[in-house]
């Protein structure tokens, strides 16, 4: 398989209060091409931060980005303003979680498509307007022309989330980043723009991170897996290997707090505790530790190591040999 | 008797316009919606976002105008006393809300917010509101010590938890659960709505669990209504709904909830894609010819569906 991305030691630290904390702490992870790769974490495991610093999108006064990013062996985090402005919606594209703050109220529609169009291609503006009509049409815009001309608010929440995969679609990108797609849609239109997400991918031939909180969304969607905790992935595996065969704590006391999982009059297995603020994030030792203090500290190593435990399937720390969920 | 009983709710808004700011027309956010519950009874209502699944609860709490039909509660026709303050029905009816970031008063001290209700109703000495409080937050797992702390120090878990003593402060009957952990983290979630399973043994409340997460409902909840276009169209126990559902709405609901099993995702697209298109080319066998939904019909003991 080719490497189309591979993030090598990327570590990204906020300022807080004068001081930085790393809201991703070294990961290593590499997508191949024409794969969908997905993140899964809850909020504050640092998933979007990985996004974000792919795209270079963060604020430099406040965040520290260091290690390598290297998108088709080129390291992208060296790159200035400029050059980094070719490679967003050219190479990269990305997808937003809020369809509703991520377009511009006071521009039409077709503007906002034409923006990429007129950055990264030579096209008239007669050519652009087609092509953002056949754009319109490809996301599965009924209206296509009657869309071009219309603002963001004449719009739902669906058709809204299918223009912004539309711009991000528009020079063909070779890796799209989709941040919570899905988030705020209901579940049925969840479904439709999942179904587009997945049709588009086939039909450009591009890879996909998506980044989701929603293990269902994991399950329908991606070809392998990382689950992110507390700054670090614990767990990297094929979509099939991690469903069926989950092994870091985390990833299993995760499963067993779905409620579609559970059989009817059991409990759910509620994960004590909270994902650490990053102020005081203890960095030392197995970073899921705390949330399960039946578990003997001897379980655990002191610096955790990945452990493959499958075929592309690598675990963080010794403790997931052990591990028991409670109750279990 | 059944505890909650609503017939024919009605909220319909008055849209103005023109040079006289005249009525025009309505949207018709509820229109003729009617169930009953019972004591210590869980029922879920799910929709997508503007199907009315929130003015329904709005309405029963007296949180807007309710156009027609009738709310009996406990035997008791309280639908020209619910905007009344101090009502006995207000006390036996509580909410909880969705986003835990903006329900509790920032400048308000824990102790304060779950007093709240407290002090609108009993009078209490100080003393004797601080046990009360104390004892509630016991109830959703919280240490006494973080009465006299400010919302602004809790996580999203915990803030539900402190809605959630508030909510059972005056030892309500029914408590509205509007979208109660959609804001919440996974984990998160199955604490809180663990907590709300306690609390309903213990207490003997119920409630009316608003929500657009079929997971989450269908563990929560023995009856289930489905609400599209500010109607019911199926309503029956999760059993029913889950395994037989009736309606072509439910159908494509159901089909939409993302599967854990990634093997069966092809199988999955080519059943979505079935409904999707009987959804689309089929509708006027399920709707009428305005797009408005059917009245109930009853299929079996307790199974419901709007077909003609």
């Amino acid at each position: 398989m080719e490497k189309l991305l591979e993030l090598k030691n990327l570590t990204t630290s906020f300022r807080i209060q004068g001081e930085f904390h790393a809201a991703v702490d070294g990961i290593n992870l590499h997508i191949n091409k024409d794969e969908i790769f997905a993140i899964v974490g809850e909020s504050g495991s640092g998933k979007s931060a990985t996004a974000v610093s792919i795209m270079k999108l963060h604020n430099p006064l406040f965040t520290r980005v260091s290690g390598e990013v290297l998108f088709n062996g080129r390291d992208l985090l060296p790159l200035k303003e400029a050059e980094m402005n070719k490679v967003r919606g050219r190479e990269i594209g990305m997808i937003f979680q809020d369809p509703l703050n991520s377009l511009n109220p006071l521009m039409k529609i077709g503007a906002q498509i034409e923006e990429s169009l007129i950055h990264h291609t030579d096209f008239t503006s007669a050519e652009r307007k087609e092509r953002a009509i056949e754009l319109l049409n490809q996301v599965g815009i009924k209206d296509p022309e009657r869309t071009y001309n219309s603002y963001p608010h004449e719009l739902s929440g669906g058709m809204r989330q299918r223009v912004i995969i539309a711009i991000a679609i528009a020079v063909k990108p070779k890796l799209l980043i989709a941040d919570e797609p899905t988030t705020a849609l209901d579940v049925t239109i969840q479904a439709q723009i999942l179904d587009l997400i997945r049709d588009l991918q086939k039909e450009i031939g591009s890879s996909i991170i998506m980044i989701t909180h929603d293990l269902g969304v994991v399950a329908e969607m991606a070809d392998r897996v990382a689950v992110m905790y507390a700054g670090q992935i614990v767990e990297i595996a094929p979509i099939q290997e991690l469903f069926q065969n989950p092994k870091h704590p985390y990833t299993r006391s995760l499963l067993a707090a779905m409620p579609s999982n559970i059989v009817e009059g059991e409990k759910l297995n509620a994960i004590e505790g909270i994902v650490p603020p990053l102020q005081n994030m203890i960095r030392q030792g197995c970073r899921f530790a705390p949330r399960i203090p039946w578990i003997d500290a001897s379980e655990h190593e002191e610096n955790p190591q990945y452990h493959q435990v499958g075929e592309n399937h690598y675990v963080l720390c010794s403790c997931h040999k052990t591990f028991r969920l409670k109750g279990e | 008797m059944p505890l909650l009983e609503v017939k024919d709710l009605k909220v319909h808004y008055p849209i103005r316009g023109g040079i006289l700011n005249r009525v025009q027309r309505y949207v018709k956010a509820v229109d003729g919606v009617s169930f009953t519950m019972e004591p210590g009874e869980t029922l879920g209502l799910i929709g997508e976002s503007g199907c009315g699944k929130t003015t329904t609860g709005k309405a029963i709490l007296g949180l807007c105008h309710i156009t027609s039909g009738q709310i009996v509660f406990d035997g008791e026709d309280i639908t020209k006393q619910v905007k009344k303050n101090r009502s006995p029905y207000r006390k036996s009816v509580q909410m909880i809300f969705q986003d835990v970031f903006s329900s509790l008063n920032p400048r308000k001290r824990v102790m304060d917010i779950i007093a709240e209700p407290i002090r609108n109703f009993e009078n209490l000495t100080p003393l004797e509101e601080k046990k009360r409080v104390e004892e509630l937050l016991g109830i959703v797992g919280m240490s006494p010590t973080v009465a006299t702390k400010y919302p602004f120090e809790f996580s999203g878990g915990q803030r539900q938890r402190i809605g959630l003593a508030r909510a059972i402060a005056l030892k309500p009957r029914l408590i509205v659960a509007d979208e109660p952990v959609s804001a919440l983290d996974l984990s998160i979630q199955a604490q809180v709505l663990n907590y709300l399973v306690d609390i309903q043994e213990e207490l003997g409340l119920a409630y009316l669990f608003i929500s657009h997460d079929l997971g989450v409902v269908k563990y929560m909840c023995k009856n289930l209504a489905i609400m599209h276009n500010s109607r019911f169209v199926e309503f029956g126990t999760s059993e029913h709904i889950y395994e037989n559902p009736a309606h072509i709405y439910t159908k494509r609901l159901i089909a939409a909830i993302p599967d854990v099993d990634p093997t069966k995702r092809d199988e999955n697209s080519q059943r979505r894609n079935a409904i999707n298109d009987e959804y689309t080319n089929q509708r006027d066998k399920y709707y009428k010819e305005d797009g408005s939904v059917y009245d109930l019909k009853q299929l079996s003991e307790k199974h419901f569906v709007a077909l003609p």
